[in-house]
């Protein structure tokens, strides 16, 4: 993007005040390379959100952002329903509450890396991953309803992982108002049997060493140490989800005109939080988000059968779980005063400071950790949220590397077999169903993801506390 | 932009163009409805080579909608919703128009993961470039990003 449409506020903050229809400013957090680097799309989204009805302070997009559909992906925007704010389905993305979790494996990487094409191997025949897999599991009408209704309660309740997993979740692993009789029984068939599945795309598993460590002290709050092995999963709410999303953005675009709102761009399709629809697409997406608990709750057990069976005294421990595609209901200050607002976070993380209420202790004396995926082969992050960042950007942070090249261009330029092989010469073993997936999800598809989380440490959005260096991926 | 995957002219033909995420699907043709057929063939490739997936099977869909653009969407959930729920790839499609919408028939086979190399699923079509038109040269082109 050109950089002199916007007004440079520092090196890592800039601004395109209000024009033509936008109700608010736009305010993009990157540095200058990541910025000129960025499809000029993301400059009409984030500008396009700034026009839709009661949002609040400003849109905002993150350092990872690229161009979505009616959002930016690493889009954040907040909205008033006092004020005839909206909620929209493209503001949240079709993999609803697509997440990030890490797990402590209480292992050295030494030790890992010691049965490690075992445990790789063991992880890929045990975890379904890539597409048309299904999981073991087979919900009736019963068990659906409760488990869109309770998530990762409703899996730890039959078995999945443990209990003292949940206050490590998000929402403490079930996300309040889901209401199942506002999601179509297309989208549950879809999920019928895809409970504990990773899915493909991006999505993955890695068990990775933790390579470096920026800040000790809260590192060992979030248990981890220089030479530590973890393990992080990436996945979301999966075909449930993704027919949610269809479903409700059609339905919202097509109702647009009926609620009297004049979209900027069709894709921005949207309703008033207090209508109907808006109403209804919220109880739907909550019981989605629920999905997405689940789901990963249930795959976290299965990596703990995993270890369990190859390192005998290894007892995997939920560090925490975040998503990235969600709305949520937060209360914010917004001119001195508490306010209830409903936050778009779309390919953006939730990163609250120290002290916020949500959080269990110890986590609230220093801030929720923030999990940065890395593309396949290259380093994670673990980041700190700060209390800065609720001024910010409603306590809102990156959320992964983002694209830098298209599917079809990554194909074109790489070749799955050479890219595993490749990546075994430098320590990584790589399993996937699809030779052709792995070529989509080529590393240098993906900008860095150093220079991402380094634009919102300077941003003030989240602090840098650990880096994670893969081992094992196993890609959907 | 991909090289524009033609076979005979009446069978219209498809190309993906780049999208920063997704994938970009234009599916042309003398008609909306071979139009449609040729952007299924698109949504197939961006999944596996349609080449290898056995027209063995035939299943029907029907689909409607107020207007051309979201028939097309409905067209191309409707194919995402019959892939995921029933482990099938398609690879050939007939369209036909009906009052308000169509009818359709797409022939494939359950999804075999050595033989078809899926990459990723596709998760929904978007309304982002979303055009369904009959251009000035007489063809129909029917286009928008699909999420994966």
């Amino acid at each position: 993007m050109d950089l002199t449409r916007f007004e440079k506020v520092s090196a890592v903050e800039w601004r395109v005040e209000p024009f033509g229809d936008m109700r608010v400013p736009a305010i993009l957090y990157a540095d200058a390379d990541l910025v000129r680097d960025m499809d000029d799309k993301v400059f009409e989204q984030m500008t396009n959100v700034a026009a839709l009805p009661g949002i609040v302070r400003a849109s905002y997009a993150m350092p990872d952002a690229h161009w979505g559909y009616g959002f930016p992906i690493g889009g954040v925007a907040a909205f008033d329903a006092d004020d005839g704010g909206v909620v929209s389905a493209g503001g949240v993305g079709f993999d609803i509450s697509c997440g990030v979790r890490t797990h402590l494996t209480g292992l050295s990487a030494a030790a890992v890396k010691q049965k490690k094409e075992r445990l790789a191997d063991a992880l890929f025949a045990h975890i379904p991953a890539g597409l048309g897999s299904t999981g073991a599991i087979t919900l009736d009408d019963a068990q659906m309803s409760a488990m869109l209704l309770d998530g990762a309660g409703w899996a730890v309740a039959r078995g999945w992982g443990e209990s003292e997993d949940l206050p490590r979740i998000e929402e403490g692993g079930r996300m309040i108002g889901a209401r199942p009789d506002c999601i179509s029984d297309k989208a549950k068939s879809r999920q019928r049997r895809e409970m504990g599945t990773l899915g493909s795309g991006n999505h993955y598993l890695e068990v990775q060493e933790v390579a470096e460590v920026y800040d000790d002290a809260i590192a060992a709050v979030f248990g981890l140490a220089l030479g530590d092995a973890v393990v992080t999963i990436h996945c979301g709410s999966r075909g449930l989800g993704h027919q949610i999303g269809s479903e409700y953005l059609r339905d919202m675009a097509l109702a647009a005109k009926e609620y009297g709102i004049t979209l900027p761009d069709r894709e921005l399709a949207c309703a008033p939080i207090r209508s109907d629809l808006g109403e209804r697409y919220l109880g739907a997406m909550r019981a989605a988000i629920n999905c997405a608990l689940a789901n990963r709750q249930i795959i976290g057990h299965l990596t703990q059968e995993v270890f369990g069976h190859i390192f005998l005294k290894s007892q995997l421990k939920l560090m925490f779980d975040v998503s990235h595609n969600t709305c949520k209901e937060e209360t914010h200050e917004i001119d001195g005063k508490r306010k209830t607002l409903h936050v778009h976070r779309k390919g953006a993380t939730r990163a609250f400071g120290s002290g916020h209420p949500s959080l269990p202790q110890p986590l609230r004396d220093v801030g929720q950790p923030v999990i940065i995926g890395g593309s396949m082969g290259t380093h994670s992050y673990i980041l700190v949220g700060t209390t800065e960042s609720e001024r910010k950007a409603f306590s809102s942070a990156c959320h992964g590397a983002g694209r830098a090249m298209s599917r079809h261009a990554a194909v074109k330029r790489w070749r799955g077999r050479e890219l595993v092989d490749d990546l075994a010469r430098h320590g990584v073993i790589v399993k996937s169903p699809s030779l052709r997936g792995v070529a989509e999800e080529a590393p240098g598809a993906y900008k860095d993801a150093g220079a991402v989380v380094d634009a919102a440490q300077e941003a003030g959005l989240a602090r840098k506390v650990a880096r994670l260096r893969p081992m094992i991926c196993i890609k959907g | 932009m991909t090289a524009p995957h033609k076979t005979a002219a009446a069978e219209g033909y498809w190309e993906h163009f780049p999208h920063d995420a997704d994938v970009g699907l234009r599916g042309f043709g003398p008609t909306r409805e071979i139009a449609f057929a040729a952007a299924a063939r698109g949504l197939a490739a961006a999944i596996t080579d349609p080449a290898v997936v056995a027209p063995k099977q035939r299943i029907q869909i029907t689909a409607t909608a107020p207007d051309d653009e979201f028939l097309f969407i409905e067209w191309l959930n409707a194919l995402i919703y019959e892939m995921a729920t029933r482990r099938m790839l398609f690879s050939r499609f007939n369209v036909q128009p009906t009052a308000g919408g169509i009818v359709a028939e797409a022939w494939g086979e359950p999804v075999d993961v050595e033989r078809h190399q899926p990459s990723a699923e596709v998760k929904g079509a978007t309304l982002t470039m979303l055009d369904v038109n009959k251009q000035a040269n007489g063809q129909w082109r029917a286009q928008c990003v699909i999420d994966v």
